[in-house]
């Protein structure tokens, strides 16, 4: 379904005059019905690689494939249109839209209250509380987060990329967000799920787990092959890497 | 009697489809085009200047008044005085609002002073709405004034739209509350091309409980300019908000300045002020649930003025 072949992105290092490579020569497929999950130590390129899937930034080499059409030089829009949805860390705050216009946005056709309302629901609002109020400051940051994560239902496209969902949601227990993942991954036909994340009980329902480490994937595999090995070490695969690569 | 043009004008300024329910007073290019006055509210025409007073009824509720105004021949320029005695305890919605349509090339001009009396616990919803069109060289011109004297536990409830097709604006309000009379302003504004639009509020809270809120939206696009300056005075126990949350664009200006005064050791007044461009992460938000970068703009455009 997806397939990047050796993509890097680089950016203008200020400091040193130079460029700083934040991915490195990825290449990576994510096949169809498959909850893959992006793990890995801080500042390891995971965001930025769920950025260079949706489109939001584009890789200074290589080739990104969705349905083995060539998708590097389109658009963020072109992207959605054909398929791939993004759920971002830190949402967006608009004034003056509401809740129900942005599902409406999302769904691209006129929902009912009652279908913008089961979207609501499924990612624990209640959803007469929500629907008609205006997505900015006044919500929190998890209320803020569970909308996102709604209007990504609400699409309900093939390919859904979730940046860190569990972040922010502190007081919503991750059994249900586990729960509106396993639902998605039941109901979307064909569809995939990519989710970054370092939550154990998130890695414990995928499918695949990759591990991305300084802009490298050093780990790729079935969830029971990878998951042992990052228990409890979680951290330490960051470590690890660092110490090696200081000793050299 | 009124024609296509003119039809579509009221259509935008007033939401109306021909002639409204209740009482009305029409006006097209200067001249009467209809009116009608209920057991309630009488509309009687000024002698000397133009324009009407609308009275009302100590008690009326549930009813409206529409005055549209709508021009569209170039080159007129009118100034008219409608005055409002709204009585004591009645509950009414008004509907003003101007449309021009200017396809000449001299200018059109038309500018309202609106009065109120607000009498004791009487509730008013004031709705005006400003919209130009046309191709013309000439350019549509309105200049409103609106003054409201507001009686002891009164309340009014004015929302003043202008979105489109106004090349300048000079809008100036005053009001003045007595006690535990109540005020609100929701003003929304876009500016395009090379207009300009000025708004300026006074509104001066004298009794004590006397309150105010005083908000405006705006978005300034293209090489358009605005200028919004909203000053409440609290001259005694009472409490008042203003606050003005501008979007700019383009090559667009904007000043917003929001004043208060207090002259009375329990007057609590805030204001609040901001213009931002809209952030680069609302755009992409909006691209990635499937709108191409205009729609994006355009959504959180018509979101924040709605």
């Amino acid at each position: 379904m997806l397939e990047l072949k050796n993509i890097s992105f680089e950016v203008e290092n200020e400091e040193e005059r130079g460029t700083k490579e934040i991915i490195s020569d990825i290449s990576l497929k994510i096949d169809e019905n498959k909850f893959v999950v992006i793990t890995g130590p801080n500042g390891g390129g995971k965001s930025t690689l769920a950025r260079l899937i949706a489109g939001i930034e584009k890789p200074t080499a290589g080739q990104i494939l969705f349905d083995g059409e060539d998708i590097t030089d389109k658009g963020i829009t072109e992207r959605a249109n054909m398929g791939i949805s993004f759920a971002f860390q830190q949402p967006v705050r608009f004034k003056g839209i509401q809740v129900i216009d942005l599902l409406r946005i999302a769904a691209k056709k006129y929902l009912s209250i009652a279908d913008a309302c089961d979207y609501l629901s499924e990612v624990g609002l209640c959803a007469r509380d929500y629907i008609n109020r205006e997505v900015n400051a006044s919500l929190s940051g998890g209320e803020l987060k569970r909308i996102e994560i709604a209007t990504v239902l609400a699409r309900g496209t093939r390919l859904s990329v979730f940046d860190e969902p569990e972040a922010g949601i502190d007081l919503w227990s991750f059994q249900n967000l586990i729960q509106v993942f396993e639902h998605m991954q039941k109901t979307n036909d064909n569809g995939s799920i990519v989710i970054i994340s370092h939550q154990e009980r998130i890695l414990n329902i995928a499918d695949e787990i990759v591990v991305l480490a300084d802009g490298k994937i050093s780990q790729h595999g079935p969830k029971d092959e990878i998951l042992p090995q990052l228990l409890g070490t979680a951290s330490a695969v960051g470590a690890c890497v660092k110490l090696e690569g200081g000793a050299q | 009697m009124l024609d296509q043009i003119q039809l579509q004008l009221l259509k935008e300024i007033a939401d109306l489809e021909g002639v409204p329910k209740g009482a009305y007073n029409i006006r097209a290019n200067s001249q009467m085009a209809g009116r009608n006055t209920t057991a309630n509210i009488d509309i009687i025409s000024k002698e000397g200047v133009s324009g009407i007073d609308i009275r009302i009824k100590p008690g009326t509720k549930n009813e409206s008044v529409h005055i549209p105004v709508v021009l569209s021949e170039s080159g007129l320029t009118e100034t008219v005085y409608n005055d409002f005695y709204i009585g004591e305890d009645s509950d009414v919605v008004i509907v003003a609002g101007c449309g021009i349509d200017n396809c000449g090339k001299q200018d059109s001009e038309h500018d309202g002073i609106h009065r109120f009396y607000v009498g004791k616990n009487a509730k008013v919803k004031y709705v005006e709405k400003h919209y130009g069109s046309g191709d013309g060289m000439g350019k549509r011109i309105l200049n409103p004034g609106t003054e409201v004297y507001m009686e002891e536990g009164s309340v009014m409830e004015m929302e003043m739209v202008q979105i489109k097709g106004v090349d300048s604006t000079e809008r100036s309000t005053i009001a003045e509350l007595a006690a535990g009379a109540r005020l609100v302003v929701r003003e929304r504004l876009l500016t395009h091309g090379e207009q300009t639009a000025i708004s300026t509020y006074d509104v001066r809270l004298n009794g004590e409980g006397a309150s105010a809120d005083v908000v405006s939206r705006s978005v300034a696009r293209d090489h358009s300019y605005q200028k919004y300056v909203s000053r409440i005075t609290g001259n005694a126990p009472c409490s008042g908000h203003t606050e003005c949350d501008a979007i700019i664009m383009d090559k667009a200006r904007i000043l917003a300045d929001p004043q208060l005064e207090a002259n009375d050791l329990d007057a609590a007044l805030i204001h609040e002020a901001a213009i931002g461009k809209i952030a680069g992460d609302q755009i992409i938000k909006l691209m990635t649930l499937g709108l191409t970068e205009e729609e994006a703009e355009a959504q959180i455009i018509n979101g924040f003025l709605k």
